[in-house]
């Protein structure tokens, strides 16, 4: 018995050189690359014919926060988020709530809702730029097309080239994409319902609205902020989608692109580096929680 | 354990009803649903319905305001326009993705096996701090990847991909396997153990013949990712043509100079996205595992 103990032990031992590789690659190329980033970001590397490193402190944040592009940038990505957030959320709900009971061809639904998934930014882009197209009337394809065509001409609009909504109209393929993935999480969330409460909550003649209303929706909590945290913190690094449809374009600059601008085009490595751990921030804001209440749920199990 | 969660996707609990007769109101609610749903299909179609109708119309067929009617004859000048542009660069994707992600797997297994089987004091504070890997910007590493890159002389090479989706990939690939293996009874391992295997031997005779289905959505996740990663290809490949992915190559054709090319832009668009359809069409349940994995419920 004793014998199989310390082979036990040793395994185990064995098991944390198995994964030691592992924990050094992460331990380097995310937490070192990441105190790397921090440490660029407080110098005065703003050029790449810097002669003399030197820190400087907090100052290229500070100067991010008198720099216009920087504010309209980190503007375009809230009213994006929120644009997004409640457009996904809504939108997935709703398809999830369609199918949960199951109808006939149900699968057939589930898969092409969820393709968009399967292909980058970059290749429906293309087509996007198309849909969003700015022609109205006579000239009008795309949207503005489809707008006419349903009778409703007068919503036709400017999209992704109107300076004050265009994040609105980035939201939109942001929206189709997502759904579909928000969709398969309530789905799971719905399905993850026992019968009986559904089935009790009908024995006791309640309507079959008030069992949605006071059933199934307060035990969607836990599923909503799920998804919340998840599209969040997608929507904190949007960068393909933008790249894809309007490229480095002033009206619909967000942080990850101008941070790569700032980086790579003028080489301006402190200030790229600043917008990096601003993004860091707000992603981990959001997911650190998020990370401690599921290892906490799992401890419990 | 609750029910496998790919399963509460594909699965409805609701009760089957008796083929009794629907009321009126029931009637009503059941073709407001078909409706809704096919107004939605309609609506998630009709992108790639453009894209598709668009290929066909020739190098000079293709106007804005046609571009939702069918072609009036089948013309594939732009396949082969967009296969020239594209035939390289998808030539190198599936090169470096396909390495990526067989690496990526076996890593994933390793850790997943040892991480849900042979804990080790502090190997769940390790999990935690892998998982958030996962959640991270990429801009916040960018910087020093390059120079790190630079340093070991990987710049101007493909395996700054091959690095970068391997080592940025450790952490969902580990979940998924990590997730797959502790719905494997421990009883298995005990089984072995009891009989004198070791930890590599109960690996290799139990738990590796049981990992395919785990090895499939590992292998089509780190697939798919990579084949549609822009951040990666545009910050660590720069623009250099000799080192252009589906992704880079696609956006240079696409981008604002080259505007005037839609027929061809549209077809190429659609091309570089065929593989990753592809799979999606086959394995789209090993897809959605790894897409669910990702947010940390299943």
């Amino acid at each position: 018995m004793a014998k199989v103990q310390s082979r036990q032990a040793s395994a185990r031992i064995g098991g944390f050189f198995f994964v030691l590789p592992s924990i050094i690659a992460i331990a380097i190329f995310v937490y070192g690359m990441i105190a790397y980033t921090f440490n660029i970001s407080l110098t005065n590397r703003n050029s790449a014919s810097v002669k003399e490193i030197k820190h400087v402190g907090f100052k290229n944040y500070i100067e991010l926060f008198s720099d216009e592009r920087f504010i309209h940038a980190l503007g375009n990505l809230l009213k994006f988020t929120g644009v997004f957030l409640v457009g996904t959320l809504v939108s997935g709900f709703i398809m999830a709530l369609l199918l949960e009971k199951g109808v006939a061809g149900e699968g057939l639904f589930r898969s092409f809702y969820l393709y968009p998934m399967a292909i980058s930014f970059i290749a429906m882009g293309t087509v996007w730029r198309w849909l969003l197209n700015s022609s109205r009337d006579g000239d009008a394809g795309g949207l503005n097309l489809v707008l006419q065509k349903i009778g409703l001409g007068f919503l036709q609009n400017d999209w992704y080239l109107s300076p004050r909504g265009a994040m609105f109209a980035m939201a939109i393929p942001a929206i189709w994409q997502m759904s579909g993935y928000v969709m398969a999480l309530f789905l799971a969330g719905f399905r993850g319902i026992p019968d009986d409460l559904r089935e009790a909550a009908r024995m006791d003649g309640a309507s079959e609205f008030k069992i949605y209303r006071h059933v199934l929706f307060p035990q969607l909590s836990p599923t909503f902020l799920t998804v919340l945290i998840i599209l969040g913190h997608i929507s904190m690094k949007v960068f393909d989608l933008i790249i894809g449809i309007s490229g480095k374009s002033y009206v619909t600059d967000v942080l990850a692109v101008y941070m790569w601008q700032v980086t790579f085009d003028i080489t301006n490595f402190a200030k790229g580096a600043s917008i990096a751990m601003i993004i860091l921030l707000m992603v981990a804001v959001v997911v650190i929680p998020y990370l401690r209440h599921v290892n906490k749920t799992e401890q419990e199990n | 354990m609750s029910a496998d969660i790919v399963d509460r996707v594909t699965h409805s609990t609701a009760p089957k009803k008796n083929r009794k007769k629907l009321s009126g109101v029931a009637q009503f609610w059941l073709i407001f649903r078909y409706i809704s749903l096919t107004i939605i299909l309609a609506m998630i179609i009709l992108p790639i319905y453009v894209l598709v109708v668009n290929s066909f119309k020739g190098i000079s067929g293709v106007y804005l305001n046609t571009a939702f009617e069918l072609p009036k004859t089948l013309n594939f000048e732009t396949w082969s326009a967009a296969w020239e542009w594209l035939a390289v660069p998808m030539g190198r994707t599936l090169f470096f993705v396909t390495q990526s992600s067989i690496i990526s797997a076996m890593i994933g297994s390793i850790n997943g096996y040892v991480l849900s089987k042979w804990r080790f004091a502090g190997s769940n504070a390790i999990f935690m701090l892998f998982l958030f890997g996962m959640f991270i910007p990429y801009q916040a590493i960018m910087i020093p990847l390059t120079q790190f890159n630079k340093a070991v002389g990987l710049t101007g090479s493909i395996y700054v991909l091959v690095l970068a989706h391997v080592v940025y990939g450790i952490p969902i690939c580990t979940l998924i396997f990590r997730n797959y293996y502790a719905s494997i009874p421990d009883e298995i391992i005990e089984a072995g153990r009891v009989d004198g295997a070791s930890m590599v031997r109960i690996y290799r005779a139990i738990i590796l013949p049981l990992s395919i289905p785990a090895f499939v959505v590992v292998l089509i996740w780190q697939f798919t990712s990579a084949w549609n990663d822009f951040l990666f290809a545009i910050f660590l490949t720069g623009g250099s043509p000799k080192l252009a992915v589906a992704t880079t190559a696609l956006n240079w054709l696409t981008g604002s100079s080259n505007q005037v090319y839609y027929g061809k832009n549209m077809t190429a668009s659609l091309m570089a996205s065929i593989p990753t359809l592809l799979v999606y069409m086959f394995l789209g349940r090993y897809f959605l595992r790894g897409l669910l994995s990702g947010s940390l419920k299943g």
